[in-house]
């Protein structure tokens, strides 16, 4: 019993992760209408600019986080503007190749860059396991809870209050209409990449500083489709819920095959039997809105 | 005008059959045979690894070509088609290895199997329209490479499996110069078939499909049976070129048909031109010779600063992997059309030649 409260408490906590990690993709689709298949690998970029400002530079935390985050804003609308821009208007195969190939791009540099194997982050916090009723929990996970919590509800006031938000949610509404109103579309698109590749990072450091840094992170780019597909694609509160019933299902279904099964790797590949069901009963997914096509 | 061998400079077709020839001319045609009759010379004369090259053009370009019918023809994406690629060579070797099924005929029986295997996702793609599409495919290759790891009674588990030669009458087709003219004879076989799939009913459905769906559903034609058939064709394509594969290398493992090799065949038709059958041709050989390429390219530079600066010997890995990404993106931005159109383009260029405009 104990085992499943923790696989509990552990799908809770990745699966905040994930619903982070999958709303900054949900973001990018929303204002720009381009599924970011290289989204796991602005979390692999973030982690190791960050791990190698840490370690070759000796920066502290306090400082060496910020500076990634500042690099992948920059990162984010270098990006956009340089290979998305021209994409504008093109099938959607084409906008996703481009990106399927800039995931293969980045995760080939890291490796020839950083190496192939996991390494480890400085340690940054005095205990690495925090006990939170009862349970040993890492300190970085319930730190990161508290990350992603934050980060959700700083989203809702974006969207909800902040001039640019609303400029960006006019964005995502009708481009057409909003140009007309005088918000600069391309600015938008721009901002919608920097942020997402911000957030990402993030999520990117928290795995790091818990298993340490390597390609294996760019999984979670994976990770991300499960979750949106389940919350639908242009719903960010749907990402959230997708991205916690992504982490608890997976945590359930090791417990699952631990106790009982015995298949083996079903940690990894239950989400995906989810979603093709998911798929089959409603194409749209289960928040995502319908498209409904007027000749 | 009836006896033409050059191309005219317009269209003069007066019936629907003179449409739909596969060669537009008779010269079109004398050198596509040429071109055979050339390969065919080709294992007196090549060493045994340009021959090793050309046969992997060969069962890439089957496996592509499906990939080409699903998505530049009939406008769905699949980004899980290596996995097709290795139930195909999973289903010949275990059919020959439990069955004790001749190769000969358990190489399209594999393509049988693995046009069931693709039904089975396609029912679900029906349904489904671009992204969501594509995210179904995904988690189809991900189950399948699953599946690869789990079921030791087919793949033979980590340890994979052993394939044995092609043997036909007594006579195994068991080295290089042999195996190419397997996989020769393949290739032509499953490019006319592909070419007069195109010109059917329903490869004209399947094209409809891709252009406008909603008109196409109004002309009659039934889009699940269309998108469903498309995935089974396809399917049937990579299962044809895996079981080659397996065959030729006689010996399976499970760790081959991952993510990147599905993405690697959908580069292959971006770079030859997507619902271009001689395209998807062109864009195998240049994903092959690719890494080639980049060895030379290395070689070139050995020694130099660049060269020690970034450590290439040790990275050429990693530097295959760039390109293969790079070369997709290059594609796409400057030359979405792909290699098909580029070659129209300069044949555009010689027919008028000293008179462009």
């Amino acid at each position: 019993m104990t085992l499943l409260f923790q696989l509990l408490v552990n799908g809770l906590i990745v699966g905040a992760l994930y619903g982070v990690v999958a709303m900054s993709f949900v973001l990018i689709y929303k204002a720009s209408r381009i599924v970011n298949f290289a989204q796991g690998e602005f979390l692999l970029i973030g982690a190791w600019t960050c791990w190698w400002l840490l370690t070759s530079w000796q920066l502290p935390f306090w400082l060496g986080f910020p500076i990634t985050l500042v690099f992948m804003l920059a990162f984010g609308v270098i990006l956009q503007v340089v290979v998305l821009r021209p994409m504008i208007g093109e099938p959607i195969i084409s906008v996703i190749m481009v990106t399927i190939g800039l995931s293969i791009v980045f995760q080939a540099a890291m490796k020839w860059m950083f190496g192939v194997f996991a390494k480890p982050f400085p340690q940054i916090f005095a205990h690495a396991t925090m006990n939170v009723f009862g349970l040993q929990v890492q300190t970085v996970y319930v730190v990161s809870l508290g990350i992603s919590l934050l980060i959700m509800a700083g989203f809702g006031w974006f969207f909800k209050y902040s001039r640019l938000g609303l400029a960006m949610r006019a964005t995502a509404f009708d481009q057409q209409v909003a140009q007309s109103l005088g918000i600069s579309v391309r600015q938008m698109f721009a901002m919608s990449w920097a942020i997402s590749a911000m957030v990402s990072a993030v999520a990117g450091v928290t795995v790091g500083v818990v298993n340490g840094v390597s390609s294996a992170l760019s999984f979670f780019g994976i990770k991300v489709f499960p979750a949106v597909i389940l919350g639908g694609l242009d719903s960010v509160i749907g990402a959230v819920v997708g991205g916690l019933i992504v982490g608890v299902l997976e945590n359930m279904a090791h417990y699952l095959d631990s106790q009982w099964l015995n298949w083996g790797n079903m940690y990894e590949i239950a989400p995906f039997y989810v979603l093709i069901v998911i798929l089959m009963i409603k194409p749209y997914g289960l928040f995502g809105t319908k498209d409904i096509e007027r000749v | 005008m009836a006896n033409v061998s050059i191309i005219p400079s317009g269209d003069f077709k007066t019936s629907y059959a003179s449409d739909t020839t596969i060669f537009p001319t008779k010269t079109s045609r004398n050198f596509a045979i040429l071109g055979v009759l050339l390969l065919l010379a080709c294992p007196a004369f090549m060493d045994r690894y340009w021959l090793s090259l050309l046969i992997q053009i060969g069962y890439l370009g089957i496996a592509a070509l499906g990939l080409n019918i699903l998505v530049g023809f009939t406008g769905q994406i699949s980004i899980g088609h290596s996995a097709f690629f290795g139930f195909g060579a999973f289903a010949s070797a275990w059919l020959n290895n439990r069955w004790g099924v001749p190769v000969a005929l358990a190489i399209p029986l594999a393509g049988v199997l693995t046009t069931g295997v693709g039904l089975i996702f396609g029912v679900p793609a029906a349904r489904l329209k671009g992204l969501y599409l594509a995210i179904a495919t995904l988690a189809a290759q991900y189950i399948l490479q699953d599946f690869f790891g789990r079921a030791d009674w087919f793949t033979g588990g980590t340890a994979g499996t052993i394939a044995e030669p092609l043997t036909v009458f007594g006579f195994a087709f068991d080295t290089d110069e042999r195996y190419f003219y397997v996989v020769l004879v393949a290739m032509v076989v499953m490019y006319i078939l592909g070419t007069n799939l195109m010109r059917t009913r329903d490869g004209r459905a399947l094209v409809a499909v891709r252009d406008h769906y909603l008109s196409a559903e109004i002309m009659g034609i039934n889009l699940t049976k269309y998108r469903t058939m498309s995935f089974g064709i396809s399917a049937f394509y990579a299962g044809i070129g895996g079981a080659l594969y397996a065959h030729y290398l006689q010996f399976v493992s499970v760790e081959n048909f991952t993510i990147l090799f599905s993405i690697q065949f959908l580069g292959m038709i971006i770079i030859g031109g997507l619902g271009s059958i001689m395209g998807t041709l062109m864009g195998t050989a240049f994903m092959v010779l690719l890494p080639e390429l980049m060895q030379a390219a290395t070689k070139l530079v050995s020694g130099t600063a660049i060269d020690t600066a970034l450590n290439l010997r040790e990275n050429i890995a990693f530097l295959r992997e760039m390109s293969i990404g790079l070369v997709i993106i290059l594609f796409l931005v400057f030359e979405p059309d792909g290699l098909a159109h580029r070659w129209k383009q300069i044949k555009a260029y010689w027919k008028l030649y000293p008179f462009s405009h």
